[in-house]
């Protein structure tokens, strides 16, 4: 067992875990924090995507022990005081059903329209190509991208005013 | 589905790494992205007793673009190399090949050395460094030396790499004057291993004639299948070679097996299609 210590939503966390340690376990059985959700454990489904130093990766593809002294961005960070814009805009067009695969998308949008804030219909879908959700049929997740993109204008829009 | 227990090095210099490997060889694996390495240990299809994760050296992490070529080190991601404006100025067929690895997210991660080194047969990345004639370069306590691509691929996930080698970098050469490259592939889903894939190198000369034709194949055989196309095509402008006939070509010297995703016959019939696709938009661009 090694002490592992990082930043995981903007505070300093730490427990002692074994090489071994996958970050996916680490963030929901060492740290608590269930939000980031285990599907497939070998990169395929994205349930279990975070922000690793603000770019989405796989948790279940990386050691704790790599991660450490990192920054990890779990879905239960994405809204500090309230939802973020990307959930909001979920919750809107109905973009989950049972929401096991949520948490791995609104990571993944989140990046993505941070770094695309005016994404196209056909960068929406390579961006969300490597989430699955088994319940949508994704149509309402497409939407949802979209729609967070034009409440992340609005708000930018208030902002500047 | 949980990784099988293994010493962690984690080695801040190049140095260091070295020294682990050679002190731990055949019980070793090196971790780059994880993102071959991890899935397999998850599945328990691997138990090395030692991981040397190359994460903490930093002098690994760099991507260096010069007229010859492009030198990617053994920590760059897929994604640095694929955003990379020089990168791709000076070998486009790199970023061509890389929109096909798997998805952002996991080429947020992934290596490209790493890539080459985990030599799968259905990898985008050995076959274009088998095409291009680039190299690896790889380092122990021993000494240094550079690997043509011919010989680093030895098989299906084998590559020629020594127990207590590290694969610095990779270099790909840059794209010649004159000349035109393309990349495609079919797979079942975007983002998927292809069933077959193939990439292009054209050349024409002073009249416009094609004056070298090559492609790499991946998803065919079980390392990167290299054809030289030039002769089938016999020196004549874009407009008027005969496309099929290397196509044809193609089929026939290539020995491909059949697995769950894709019986040999059409494997093979995927690779004739692509031949002509990547030939002609090859040639286009070399115009
Ligand atoms: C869902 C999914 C889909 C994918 N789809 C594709 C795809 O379509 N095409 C594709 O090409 N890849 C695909 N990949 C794999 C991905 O591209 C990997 O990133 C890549 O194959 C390996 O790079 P890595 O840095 O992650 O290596 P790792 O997983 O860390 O290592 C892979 C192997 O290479 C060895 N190795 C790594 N670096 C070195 C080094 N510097 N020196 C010596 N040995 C080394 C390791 O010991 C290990 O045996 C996919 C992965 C996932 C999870
Ligand atoms: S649990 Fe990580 S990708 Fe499925
Ligand atoms: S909402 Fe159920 S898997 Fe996506």
């Amino acid at each position: 067992m090694t002490e592992i210590g990082l930043t995981v939503n903007g505070v300093l966390r730490a427990a002692s875990a074994e090489p071994r340690r996958l970050l996916s376990d680490f963030l929901r059985h060492d740290l608590g924090l269930t939000g980031t959700h285990v599907g497939c454990e070998h990169g395929v489904c994205g349930c279990c995507t975070v922000l690793f130093d603000g770019e989405p990766v796989r948790s279940c593809l990386m050691f704790a022990v790599t991660a450490a002294g990192h920054e990890v961005t779990t879905v239960e960070g994405l809204g500090a005081g309230g939802m973020s814009p990307v959930q909001r805009a979920f919750q809107d067009c109905h973009g989950l059903q049972c929401g096991f695969c949520t948490p791995g998308f609104l990571c993944t949008v989140t990046a993505l329209l941070r770094d695309n804030p005016r994404p196209s219909e056909d960068e929406v879908l390579e961006g969300i190509s490597g989430n699955l959700c088994r319940c949508t049929g994704y149509q309402n997740i497409i939407k949802a991208v979209h729609r967070a993109a034009d409440l992340i204008a609005e708000e930018s829009g208030e902002a500047d005013r | 589905m949980k990784p099988p227990p293994f010493d962690h090095h984690a080695p801040e210099t190049l140095e260091e790494a070295l020294e682990v490997l050679a002190r731990t060889g055949e019980d070793a694996k090196v971790l780059a992205g994880g993102q071959s390495l991890i899935p397999l240990l998850n599945m328990r299809l691997a138990a090395p007793a030692h991981l040397v994760d190359i994460n903490r050296v930093a002098s690994l992490d760099t991507l260096e673009v010069t007229e010859e070529g492009v030198r990617i080190g053994a920590l760059a991601r897929h994604a640095r190399v694929e955003r990379s404006a020089q990168a791709a100025a000076t070998q486009p067929l790199l970023r061509a090949a890389l929109r096909h690895v798997a998805h952002p997210v996991i080429r947020n991660r992934g290596t490209v050395v790493g890539s080459l080194a985990h030599a799968d047969p259905a990898a985008e990345l050995p076959a274009v460094l088998a095409l291009l004639e680039g190299t690896v370069e790889a380092a122990s306590v021993a000494g240094r030396r550079t690997i043509g691509a011919a010989e680093f691929f030895a098989g299906p996930l084998e590559s020629s790499l020594r127990p207590g080698e590290l694969a610095t970098g990779a270099f790909f050469p840059a794209l010649p004057a004159n000349a035109g490259i393309a990349f495609a592939e079919v797979a079942r889903r975007h983002g998927d291993y292809a069933m077959a894939g193939a990439a292009a190198l054209v050349t024409v000369d002073e009249d416009q004639r094609v004056s070298s034709a090559r492609v790499a194949y991946l998803s065919v055989a079980a390392t990167p299948l290299v054809l030289d196309l030039t002769g089938v095509l016999e020196r004549r402008p874009p407009v008027t070679c005969d496309w099929a006939a290397a196509a044809a070509y193609a089929r026939d010297h290539m020995d491909t097996d059949e697995d769950i995703h894709a019986s040999a016959e059409y494997r093979r019939h995927l690779a004739g299609v692509l031949t002509e696709r990547v030939l002609r938009a090859a040639a286009q661009q070399a115009l």
